[in-house]
């Protein structure tokens, strides 16, 4: 089954081309990384599967509906988190969640805000203003809110950016426990590929708009003949060859 | 609930999110009223002096004190408006409610709620102090005080949904318009004088801003012409279209927004 299906997507600001022509399915119930350098057009994809952006041509649809004509159909059903975008900073974090919790329509919202509040050890800080937190609980805080819907689809921007290894691998644990017992998609934008390694199970690698390859972590690895994710980033970046089908 | 697709559920919550703010800061509370009051206490006294040398301030007292309360409720319903927008932008909280269900004309709606509750509470202190201070109650003109009250805040309304999509459009750099814009339109609307003062090229502008009719049908019942139907339709037909034409202005930018890629790289 699939979640997410983009088909001749494209993206144009002006003459600048973000995305250029790209399609790709999403299969429910797995974890999908974009990959890519900076200005490869992860971010412009993402915000384009949240309805955030309008492709310039293209069609996308999430969770069997289309996403440029019917977004409001499907946006209840999908959450979103970023390090790069805040929650108001001078609402605490219990009214920040009491707030979205009404914009996604969460029934029993203080039981709902209970149980996150307990699952990502919120409580310490439940009523402390959301701009007075450490980069590590803004993170919890986030994804609290990010899973306030129960969402189908979850889609992560640098889920882990600008946290301590700690954290990042137990906010990586939760995200895997989370898709695990609800069924969720998740799609993520990562620069981390020991993340990448450890939690997806396709990845689609970007590079000047297009989707240059695709395929699941270990199958990757295997085609560039290289030990990591790292190394198999760095060939596409670099242009280098496949080493593995470089002629001797 | 829902109807014509808006959700009231939504609009309360985010009405919730600015009385959060609201409850959590009573300097914000106590400077909504500080502004209105100040004004209206050096008007006041403006005149009171004003009373004693001049004839036609002599004729109705308060119509200067009424001018200032009405003046500040049109102010008030665009600030209102604005800076709940620009809260969003400041907090860099768009991109969060761009990708939830709030859909932009829910947005657009807990705008207006909140603008009125910023109103009653930035007005009505000062309208209640002018009382005991000059013996004046703007509470005396009875019911056409009703509709000055909504034709002047339904003005401000469009204004501040104007400012929002001029903010959005082009940035946080255009922030000041929310205070700065609506004094453009001070001179022409008549607060504290007739549209006849004005020279005869400006006064057709005048009589296009639903505030000219609203501040002129106020001073006709000061001085003891009676209540103008007439003007009070003329207001609320204009304000119908500014209103209208403000929504319009900022569902567009929004929708241009997202194709621009703008709502998620808004902020400080």
């Amino acid at each position: 089954m699939t979640a997410i299906t983009v088909r001749s997507v494209s993206k144009a600001f002006g003459p600048v081309v973000a995305v250029d022509d790209i399609s790709f399915d999403i299969a429910a119930g797995s974890t999908t990384a974009l990959l890519g350098g900076n200005g490869a057009g992860k971010t412009t994809t993402l915000s384009m599967l949240l309805g955030l952006l309008v492709p310039t041509s293209g069609a996308i649809t999430v969770l069997g509906e289309d996403m440029i004509r019917h977004r409001y159909r499907v946006l209840p059903r999908l959450n979103f988190s970023s390090p790069y975008v805040d929650l108001p900073h001078r609402l605490t974090v219990r009214q920040n969640l009491t707030v979205y919790g009404h914009l996604y329509g969460v029934d029993h919202l203080k039981a709902r805000i209970a149980e996150l509040t307990e699952e990502l050890e919120l409580g310490e800080f439940l009523d402390r203003a959301a701009g007075k937190l450490s980069a590590g609980q803004k993170t919890r805080v986030a994804l609290a809110k990010a899973l306030l819907n129960t969402p189908a689809l979850l889609l992560l921007d640098e889920p882990t950016a600008s946290l301590d290894p700690d954290t990042a691998d137990w906010v990586r644990g939760y995200f895997q426990a989370y898709r695990d017992r609800v069924g969720a998609t998740i799609v993520l934008a990562s620069h981390n590929m020991t993340e990448v390694e450890r939690m997806c199970d396709h990845v689609l690698i970007m590079k000047q708009g297009r989707i240059v390859d695709q395929g699941s972590p270990v199958a990757l690895i295997e085609r560039f003949g290289r030990d990591t994710m790292e190394e198999v980033f760095l060939d596409i970046a670099r242009d280098r060859q496949h080493p593995a089908q470089a002629e001797p | 609930m829902s109807s014509a697709g808006l959700s009231a559920r939504r609009i309360a919550a985010m009405c919730l999110r600015h009385l959060y703010i609201l409850k959590g800061s009573w300097p914000r509370v106590l400077e909504m009223a500080y502004w209105p009051a100040v004004n209206m206490v050096v008007w006041g006294f403006t005149s009171q002096f004003f009373a004693t040398t001049s004839s036609w301030v002599a004729q109705a007292a308060g119509v200067l004190i009424g001018a200032v309360i009405l003046w500040d409720v049109m102010f008030r319903g665009n600030l209102g408006v604005a800076l709940s927008f620009l809260e969003e932008m400041w907090s860099r909280n768009l991109g969060h409610l761009s990708v939830s269900p709030l859909r932009p004309g829910e947005l657009v709606a807990s705008m207006i709620c909140m603008s009125l509750i910023r109103t009653v509470i930035g007005v009505l202190p000062a309208a209640l102090l002018a009382i005991p201070l000059y013996h004046y109650s703007i509470f005396d003109l009875g019911l056409p005080l009703i509709a000055f009250w909504v034709s002047l805040m339904v003005s401000g309304w469009a204004i501040g949904l104007g400012v929002s999509a001029l903010v959005l459009r082009f940035g946080l750099g255009a922030e000041s318009l929310a205070w700065v814009l609506i004094f453009a339109i001070a001179p022409l609307a008549g607060i504290y004088y007739p549209i006849a003062t004005l020279p005869g090229w400006l006064q057709p502008v005048a009589w296009a801003m639903p505030p000219a009719h609203v501040f002129e049908g106020m001073r006709s019942l000061m001085l003891g012409h009676g209540f103008r139907a007439d003007l009070l339709a003329s207001a609320l037909a204009l304000n119908a279209l500014y209103l209208g034409g403000g929504v319009v202005l900022f569902l567009r930018v929004w929708q241009g927004a997202r194709v621009r890629g703008a709502l998620l790289n808004v902020g400080e």
